[in-house]
């Protein structure tokens, strides 16, 4: 962030560190209000990744690596696509693929509705880190084309 | 009446975005398109679709734009440019007259048939799995094959960005590594 | 019923540009264009007149909501969308980078 040559001017840089922080809580009040509200998994998971999206547009590539890197990312993605299907083998413990196991709750509270919240976290981190990985594939390829 | 106005200005910016010279131009009309569609889901009640849509279309947007910045379109008009239009035309005309024929067997617009499954899923959706968010409720509990499927699909599409844009091959790091030792 | 007309015509100028044009990023617009008539038509058919979004409010009565099933099946379609068309994307960057023009007909005479 020292590095004052990359990336684009201090107003850019400055604002765009604001609103990432805020896209961040968004994204994720998103997830965790799926089965409540409008939104979900797949929607916050966009939502976190255009976060990062924007942390590169502003900083440069560096800067954002710096706070995930590829290798990171990349796991992270597998880790997200097993704890789903994990959660979906849970449901053999109570006789079928995907059953709803865990205690449903009361409706309209924020703990309830049994592995939806979980399907809902799991869902977007495999999304967002799957296409910031998308992203980021393209800037570290348009980069090197720079270099040679 | 707005769904129509909407759907005209759908039309009207396809046809740009197909028709005009310029790629960056092409790319901003075709995502006007997806933000008419955003609205279009908001007037059809269906919240998670058009916030969905709009954050989407954003990141698409990004994408497209980074990579069609500096690419030119050369103009080129060749010979059967006659042959070509009108065999496309043709064909286009006789897909929307078999359409035409088939939508007489759909239902009218604002009366879905579908009942049973539907009053089931409003009905019993919120005992049997306790979400408020019928969509929700859906594609994570009555549906999730679905779900299990999209993700392979994700996941199969990184695969196949992170191969096709690498930058060295692995005869190429393989080579490397000797030489380096 | 004019919906449903309005909504193939937006099908068919992308059928259009994905069979007529020769530029690849022409193509991959024309693709999108064509995906996002499908994911409409699929929620125009579970549209039903003065309907309710399809989520629960407290003490409220179920009656005269839309359709729940097409919606759920396009939020999935929207985000594999995203991803085709990214996975196209990077085709077309990697084309471009090899023979240097984005035109269909000059690569397949090139044959590289």
């Amino acid at each position: 962030m020292e590095n004052n040559k990359s990336g684009m001017t201090l107003f850019v840089k400055t604002s765009s560190r604001l609103v990432a922080v805020l896209g961040l809580i968004f994204g994720m009040h998103i997830i965790l209000h799926g089965h409540l509200a409008p939104g979900g998994g797949f929607a916050g998971g966009v939502i976190i990744a255009l976060s990062f999206v924007l942390l590169i547009l502003a900083f440069g590539k560096d800067a954002a690596l710096s706070k995930l890197s590829l290798k990171l990312a990349s796991n992270l993605e597998n880790v997200g696509a097993l704890l789903f299907l994990i959660i979906g083998l849970l449901g053999f413990s109570g006789g079928a693929f995907f059953l709803n196991v865990l205690v449903k709750g009361s409706p309209f509270r924020l703990f309830s509705a049994g592995t939806i919240p979980l399907n809902n976290v799991v869902i977007g981190l495999k999304v967002g880190v799957g296409l910031f990985v998308i992203f980021l594939t393209l800037v570290i390829l348009e980069k090197s084309k720079k270099e040679q | 009446m707005e769904l129509h106005i909407l759907l005209i200005f759908m039309i009207f910016a396809a046809i740009l975005a197909i028709e005009v010279k310029d790629l960056l131009s092409s790319v901003i009309a075709m995502a006007a398109v997806g933000f008419a569609l955003c609205l279009a889901f908001l007037i059809l009640k269906a919240p998670d679709l058009a916030i969905t849509q709009l954050v989407v279309e954003l990141l698409c947007l990004i994408i497209l734009i980074k990579a069609t910045i500096k690419k030119d379109l050369p103009l080129v008009i060749e010979g059967r440019w006659l042959f070509n239009t009108v065999s496309t035309l043709v064909f286009i005309i006789v897909f929307l007259f078999f359409s035409y024929i088939a939508m007489k067997e759909l239902p009218v617009f604002g009366n879905p048939t579908m009942g049973l499954v539907r009053r089931y899923l409003l009905e019993e959706g919120v005992n049997k799995t306790g979400a408020v968010n019928i969509v929700s409720a859906v594609i994570l509990d009555f549906r999730a094959y679905d779900t299990l499927g999209e993700v392979a699909v994700l996941f199969t599409s990184i695969i196949g960005i992170m191969a096709i844009l690498r930058r060295k091959g692995r005869k190429e790091i393989l080579e490397e590594d000797t030489n380096g030792k | 019923m004019s919906t449903y007309l309005l909504c193939l015509v937006l099908f068919c100028i992308g059928l259009y540009g994905l069979l007529r044009k020769r530029n690849l990023v022409k193509i991959i617009v024309g693709l999108a264009i064509m995906g996002y008539s499908v994911n409409l038509f699929f929620v125009l058919l579970g549209y039903r007149l003065h309907g309710r979004a399809p989520i629960d409010a407290p003490d409220q009565v179920i009656e005269n909501m839309v359709d729940p099933l097409p919606q759920a099946v396009v939020l999935t379609s929207i985000v594999i969308g995203l991803g085709v068309m990214a996975l196209l994307i990077s085709l077309a960057i990697r084309i471009y980078e090899k023979h240097g023009t984005l035109d269909i007909t000059k690569i397949r005479k090139l044959k590289g």
